[in-house]
């Protein structure tokens, strides 16, 4: 293609990207870097229904004045990135100097609120992206061999949990494990435990979230893998029955490697996916248990007084956390590119 | 057409037969609040009104929205229905104008303690009083032989032997959700303990005291007695336990106490057990263990004078002294409005007025604390720290966010 007909035909997608993408991205990292002003409180009379105290408020006409003057806030640099809220430098360095084994230190850390919520968020990543991509191969395989007749009714069912909206899907679940719903009664009758409670224990939780990000993402893999298939060239997999290759060794040296780039697909589609991970934690109100940076946005803004700073050097963190956990990936593919090349 | 005529013309006439009298605007209303059943009453009576459109967006999440939804220009929402936590996040922004040239128009219906005036300018109209105080079975304290417990010490030692006679499993109720309803909570038994959340005149922090412990203590024995999902309990559920029949012992809203047992459904037992006492003390102090509240409604700063006069004529039909005919409206809450006679599901606000409880404090960096203590309490909750490291943690919660904000 021609340097100048590649630059007319991306030109529209440039924009786009630009305007949707870059553009926000600044306007976060700007917004990171600034804080409001400092409070210019004043003591009024305030009086209603319950008679008249003497209390604190903001004066808006000096905060108004000082907003006209600089609109952006206050120039904090990384002071947001370093405070408590996220990674907590002073509290780790003193957390280190203070205790004396590792354990002791890594239980100082997952008392901070980003630490706590990577701790949750890694250990969801690295068990649901692997147990997506199983599952999803196995329910293709499966499909697979359906007859042609039922094959359309088992690819519907098979993508329900894909369809439904997470915060609908995840809700369905929490209700059925609660407690006094089906699921959590079934598990308290077969644990002989009429006290036992999903929804009270920090393991069982992280558990019952894992279990739901797998029933949720399957699909996703599940209909890529099966598109897959459908390219799989029928003599390879002949020549390997006529060498003698048994069901799993035709998978384990012909099917799979054919998948390998849809995996790759998969697998980065999910780490992003994954370390995001929010909606159920609503859904399933597990935020006594389990914690993610989305959750820590969305609790800094939900507040009745919003935290935006906080918010967007978050923001800022989990792309950053997003671009680390991709860049294995990315970089493996680049350099298949090279190769080609 | 004709039949769509046909139908407002009936929807017309159905409204004046209720009682609610003519009330005409010219511009567009549009409301964002809470959701419980008086305040679906307020907003039934704006959107009475004609000649414009009035929409209401009532809602459990409203406060995660009204700032978004007033801070353009123009601003989506006219008016926001807040309390008196929520008034100050509007405040701090900026959002809402003041009203006293309305009010002299067309406020002749309100009575004085109706106008919340901060530092002699009116900001917000309350049209009702709330508190949590205590809501119980009286049949299961009658079984088991004791009075409706004043403190909370009571409360725990009826527990006791309700758990312990094979009545309930877990008897107490609370809305003990992770977020704010846990921190709404521990504000409740810290003032009770004779707390103060900040150091005199300032913005400091001074939760990680005596009082501080002694109100976690309280808390996790409360929760010892619940349902162990407690964490995930918020009114709704809370609610729902009780009418189930499971609790019969709980602190709640007043708003929500008074239609507690009208839903489908509820056992015959619980509807004739279902009483109301006043907020309980505790720890030997005077002072309930509760907060005092009111509900009222605000009128948007970035909005047209048009709007701004159309949404205070709006909102004053929706909180209109005619409303008080109406039995069912009048039990929905403790209503400030002029003619308001108190209904039996009145007696528990009523007592936590009378007993001198603290309004919940109207400062612009409560919401950071409460939104600190929302976060940092689970851990002592669920058992994995202690009260000390608890109430450290909120402090330093509390400091990063009011550093951020410029308290600080």
């Amino acid at each position: 293609m021609r340097h100048s007909t590649f630059f007319w035909f991306f030109l529209p997608t440039g924009l786009a990207m630009i305007l949707f993408i870059a553009m926000p991205i600044v306007s976060v990292v700007t917004q990171s870097l600034f804080t409001p002003h400092e409070a210019v409180l004043i003591s009024v009379e305030n009086c209603g229904p319950f008679g008249c105290t003497q209390e604190t408020t903001i004066d808006q006409d000096a905060t108004a004045a000082i907003r006209d003057a600089e609109p952006l806030g206050r120039f904090v640099g990384l002071q947001i990135y370093a405070d408590r809220g996220h990674i907590a430098v002073s509290e780790v360095t003193e957390a280190w100097q203070t205790t004396d084994s590792l354990g002791a230190f890594f239980n100082r850390l997952a008392n901070l609120p980003f630490y706590r919520a990577m701790a949750f968020t890694l250990v969801f990543v690295f068990v649901v992206t692997p147990m997506v991509i199983a599952s999803g191969l196995v329910i293709a395989l499966a499909v697979n061999t359906v007859t042609a007749r039922l094959k359309g009714i088992v690819i519907f069912f098979s993508l329900l949990p894909f369809v439904i909206n997470p915060l609908i899907g995840s809700l369905v679940l929490f209700w059925m494990i609660d407690s006094r719903g089906i699921l959590g009664n079934a598990i308290q009758w077969m644990a002989a435990d009429p006290t036992l409670s999903l929804k009270a224990s920090t393991g069982l939780m992280w558990i019952s979230l894992i279990i739901y990000g797998i029933w949720h993402a399957s699909p996703f893999a599940f209909v890529i893998f099966y598109a897959g298939l459908q390219t799989l060239p029928t003599d390879q997999l002949e020549a390997a029955q006529i060498d003698g290759a048994t069901r799993l060794q035709r998978v384990r040296y012909v099917i799979v490697p054919h998948l390998m780039p849809l995996m790759t697909f998969v697998a980065l589609m999910q780490l992003m996916d994954n370390f995001r991970i929010f909606e159920p934690i609503i859904g399933f109100s597990a935020e006594a248990h389990a914690r993610s940076l989305s959750w820590a946005i969305f609790n800094d803004l939900a507040g009745e007084t919003r935290q935006l700073s906080s918010a967007a050097a978050t923001s800022v963190i989990t792309i950053i956390g997003v671009a680390i956990l991709l860049s294995p990936v990315l970089v493996r593919t680049w350099r298949d590119f090279k190769g080609k090349a | 057409m004709f039949l769509k005529k046909v139908a407002v013309a009936g929807a017309m006439s159905a409204l004046m037969a209720t009682g609610a009298y003519a009330c005409e605007i010219n511009a567009r209303v549009s409301v964002v609040g809470n959701e419980f059943p008086a305040i679906q009453s307020v907003g039934a009576g704006a959107q009475a009104c004609t000649g414009a459109e009035v929409s209401t967006n009532l809602t459990a999440d409203h406060q995660k929205i009204n700032v978004a939804g007033m801070q353009g220009n123009p601003a989506e929402y006219t008016s926001a229905i807040v309390a008196n936590s929520s008034i100050v996040g509007l405040m701090n922004e900026d959002v809402i104008r003041p009203i006293g040239d309305l009010v002299e128009k067309h406020g002749q219906d309100l009575q004085k303690s109706q106008l919340i005036t901060i530092g002699g300018e009116v900001m917000a109209v309350a049209f009702m009083a709330n508190a949590q105080h205590l809501v119980y079975r009286a049949d299961v304290l009658e079984q088991i032989g004791v009075e409706a417990p004043t403190t909370y010490e009571e409360l725990l030692a009826a527990a006791k032997m309700i758990r312990d006679q094979g009545i309930m499993e877990n008897p107490v109720g609370g809305a003990y959700a992770a977020g704010w309803n846990l921190a709404q909570e521990f504000n409740n038994m810290f003032l009770g303990m004779g707390g103060s959340h900040f150091k005199a005149g300032s913005a400091e922090p001074s939760v990680n005291s005596e009082a501080g412990v002694a109100t976690l203590e309280m808390m996790k024995a409360l929760s010892e007695y619940m349902n162990p999902d407690f964490l995930t309990h918020d009114s709704n559920a809370t609610n729902a336990e009780y009418r189930a029949g499971n609790v019969a012992l709980m602190n709640m809203w007043g708003s929500r106490a008074a239609t507690l047992v009208t839903a489908d459904g509820v056992p015959q037992e619980v509807v004739d057990g279902f009483a109301i006492a006043g907020p309980m003390t505790v720890g030997g102090g005077s002072t309930p263990a509760s907060t005092l509240w009111w509900d009222g409604w605000t009128v948007s700063k970035n909005i047209s004078d048009e709007e701004a006069e159309a949404t205070f004529i709006a909102m004053m039909n929706g909180i209109s002294p005619s409303m008080m005919e109406s039995e069912e409206i009048r039990t929905q809450a403790v209503w400030l409005i002029d003619g308001y006679e108190p209904t039996p599901a009145a007696v528990g606000v009523f007592a936590a007025a009378g007993m001198d409880t603290i309004p919940y404090p109207m400062l612009p960096y409560m919401g950071l604390m409460h939104g600190a203590l929302g976060a940092e309490l689970t851990d002592f909750m669920n058992g994995s720290e202690s009260a000390e490291q608890a109430l450290k943690d909120i402090e330093a919660a509390y400091i990063a966010a009011a550093k951020e904000k410029g308290f600080l």
